[in-house]
């Protein structure tokens, strides 16, 4: 709470900022969500050869409540939209999603009655990474750019928003 | 073909039709007849194995045939008077059985068809355990209950899901139904 | 209430969910077991969490337009998916497609069966807490995806031919590619031999562990490696010959208790043979013209005639089988997929039965189960 109350931008601040963003971007742990199709591509990005771990993701971590970025691979089905909310939920902030494949960021080619036309109708993303799949490449080109994004974060900032109700289907709190 | 010839020797009356399409033989039997017509070409003819069971909904397909038929007799009717005798209209939805005999490598599909206005039929489940599934996913799909049947429920879309989605008249990308997360009455801590 | 948990209604047990989001869940299935202290009383399953609709796609698809779809089916081998999409249409439009075609049909379709008896092993292993195995095995997938690359620029969904042949040759000096892919393959498979196959605790995991008989697999309708794992010799390759199937010479290894152990060792030999297929289909290659037809003479507009068409081909998980009905118009009327999975999983609750929790995991993953071909 102490830390709240300079919310404004001193110099104490800001050097503090510095300090817990460096932090974040080291070690974005990832939930590998693979549902479908991209879910392959995302296990060749983490396998040897691509090599997630390089740029920090060292730990892929199952557990939602452990973990910092849900990479979202594949179709979400109606169905499962309930699940994806509530594992989003149980993550603890800061947290980010990254949307792997044409069917995560739009439905893709499946535009039926039992896909989800996009998850960012359910829960809020940060990368989109197109693709039908898309190669490891492009996930990890995700990766980096969701650590750019970190850096340039305020991290009392996600929380701000949070707090003035802007974000829509954010955590219940 | 043997093999048209010894379905056809086993059904004898029970066999509405048989014909041949592509290479594959359709044999259509009657829909209440549908549990002793299969058990018998288990059992005589060494059918022992279910590959899936289809379900199809025909009413675009008898719309499309009847639009064609009226433009054609609108044409010929200037010329020719004479009305064409009207058939009776088949019923709308089909259920065909993909039968295959292991030994000989012969497959046989074993059709029958339901009307719309009564979307009952026996279950197999007791001659083939893999029928299990097959036909929870025939009544997701079209509606069509199957008596008998040990759970029939939902299988690939969820339980408060108000349509069939494989029926003609159902749209592409859907009504618009959402699910909502429910808890069990009984509180087992899973969903339902 | 699932009829299971109506069955043991009277015992003693604790319900533990596992998936649809679980760490040693393939995709997204759920079964819900009831445990007994270790042992498990049975599972309630639950699947079409991936259900995306694809039969009501194909409807409202051309038939061209419906290739790209299947690859999304079963996306270990997507290939395998469109062959039998495309051979299924073929027969019903009675169409004769080149022999050249068909050959570089034979070597793609076993190059995706190898790649996905990869994936089966490498996480079998790392289900069963094996990890090396699966990085040695995906250097060599990396490799086969490397070549599918070359061929057509996909990796993974490579909407590989089209209706009436391929669209384009292989490339010039595929073959010397193909046989430095086969030195890896060997060495890979040979080490993961070595690695698993004979280690105690591997065979502690997998001797005798969720056993079938063949009358009940038959019965549940299983095909492919778990039908051949109970001793059954049954490969559509052999006994209904498709393509140019009946030219080549290759074994059909069968099993003798339909436990994990034994689909595990199918698989193993199954790569094996897939690669003597491989050789026989380059000999045969090479002894065509470099202007010999890919694409038998089909309209640029695909309209079969009316009619119903079911061909079914053996794909690396089993029969996959297209049932196609046309009424003459430019899109498929229905078209239903019957994938090899969709009936080996039903009997996932008969084969748990009185096993230990941890082989529900071991089970599940020898089974292959693609959620993409199960829910469609």
């Amino acid at each position: 709470m102490a830390i709240e109350a300079y919310s404004g931008d001193g110099w104490l601040l800001t050097k503090l900022e510095q300090l817990i963003n460096w932090g974040r971007k080291r070690s974005p742990w990832p939930l590998p969500y693979g549902t479908a199709c991209c879910g392959i591509e995302m296990m060749a990005a983490l396998a040897s050869g691509y090599d997630m771990a390089r740029f920090g993701a060292e730990r892929p971590s199952f557990s939602p409540r452990q973990a910092d970025v849900l990479i979202e691979a594949g179709t979400i089905t109606k169905k499962m939209v309930p699940i994806l909310k509530r594992i989003y939920d149980q993550m603890a902030e800061p947290k980010w999603v990254i949307a792997m494949g044409a069917c995560a960021c739009s439905g893709g080619v499946f535009r039926t009655y039992s896909t989800l036309q996009g998850i960012d109708k359910v829960i809020p993303v940060d990368v989109y990474v197109p693709g039908c799949p898309p190669r490891p490449e492009g996930l990890l080109y995700a990766l980096l750019k969701l650590i750019e994004k970190i850096e340039k974060d305020h991290p009392l900032h996600k929380k701000a928003v949070l707090l003035k109700g802007e974000l829509q289907h954010g955590t219940q709190r | 073909m043997a093999l048209k010839d010894s379905v056809s020797r086993l059904l004898q009356n029970d066999l509405i039709a048989l014909e041949e399409s592509a290479g594959c033989i359709f044999a259509e039997v009657p829909k209440d007849k549908i549990v002793s017509c299969l058990s018998s070409l288990r059992d005589e003819l060494g059918f022992n194995f279910l590959s899936d069971i289809v379900g199809v909904d025909n009413s675009a397909l008898y719309e499309a045939k009847a639009k064609k038929a009226k433009k054609k007799k609108d044409k010929e009717g200037e010329e020719n008077e004479t009305p064409e005798p009207e058939r009776p209209a088949l019923p709308r939805f089909e259920v065909i059985y993909l039968l295959l005999n292991p030994d000989t490598n012969e497959r046989l599909q074993v059709r029958i068809r339901v009307p719309e206005d009564d979307l009952k039929v026996q279950s197999i489940t007791s001659l083939w355990k893999g029928a299990n599934w097959p036909e929870r996913e025939c009544f997701d799909m079209f509606g069509i209950r199957f008596e008998g049947h040990p759970y029939l429920r939902r299988l690939l879309m969820w339980d408060e899901f108000p349509a069939h989605p494989l029926r003609k008249d159902y749209p592409l990308e859907g009504m618009g139904e959402e699910r909502h997360l429910i808890y069990e009455p009984e509180g087992e801590g899973h969903w339902t | 209430m699932g009829p299971v948990k109506q069955r043991i209604a009277s015992e003693d047990y604790v319900t533990i969910n596992v998936g649809p989001s679980h760490p040693a869940m393939h995709g997204t299935l759920r079964a819900i077991a009831y445990v007994s202290g270790e042992t498990v009383l049975g599972t309630d399953l639950e699947i079409g969490y991936l259900h995306r609709g694809v039969e009501k796609l194909g409807e409202n698809l051309t038939y061209h337009q419906f290739i790209p779809i299947t690859d999304r089916l079963n996306y270990c081998s997507a290939i395998a998916n469109n062959v039998a999409y495309e051979m299924a249409v073929e027969k019903l439009m009675g169409v004769e497609v080149p022999v050249k075609a068909q050959l570089i049909r034979i070597i793609m379709t076993e190059l995706s069966r190898i790649a996905d008896h990869i994936v089966l092993v490498g996480i079998l292993g790392v289900d069963l807490g094996a990890f090396t195995p699966f990085f040695y095995l995906f250097i060599q997938r990396e490799e086969i995806y490397e070549i599918f690359e070359w061929y057509n620029g996909a990796r993974l969904t490579n909407t590989f031919g089209r209706i009436g042949g391929v669209e384009s040759d292989l490339p010039e000096d595929f073959e010397t590619r193909w046989h430095e892919l086969k030195k890896g393959l060997e060495k890979a498979i040979d080490e993961t031999d070595k690695l698993l196959t004979h280690n105690r605790i591997w065979m502690d995991r997998t001797i005798g562990v969720t056993p079938i008989s063949a009358e009940d697999a038959l019965s549940w309708g299983f095909t492919g490696p778990c039908l051949r794992a109970c001793g059954v010799k049954r490969d559509l390759r052999k006994d209904e010959p498709y393509s140019l199937y009946s030219q080549f010479d290759f074994d059909v290894p069968t099993g003798k208790h339909g436990d994990v152990f034994d689909r595990y060792m199918i698989r193993m030999i199954e790569m094996q043979e897939s690669m003597k297929i491989i050789d026989q289909a380059f000999d045969l290659y090479k002894q065509l013209g470099p202007n010999e037809p890919l694409m038998a003479k089909v309209p640029k507009i695909i309209k079969p005639p009316e009619g119903e068409v079911y061909h079914a081909i053996e794909s690396p998980n089993g029969e996959l089988g297209f049932y196609i009905k046309s009424d003459g118009t430019d899109k498929p009327y229905r078209i239903k997929i019957r994938p090899p999975c969709y009936m080996i999983f039903q009997a996932f609750d008969e084969l748990i039965q009185g096993e230990m929790i941890s082989d529900l995991i071991a089970c599940l993953s020898s089974l292959n189960i693609i959620a993409g071909e199960l829910d469609r």
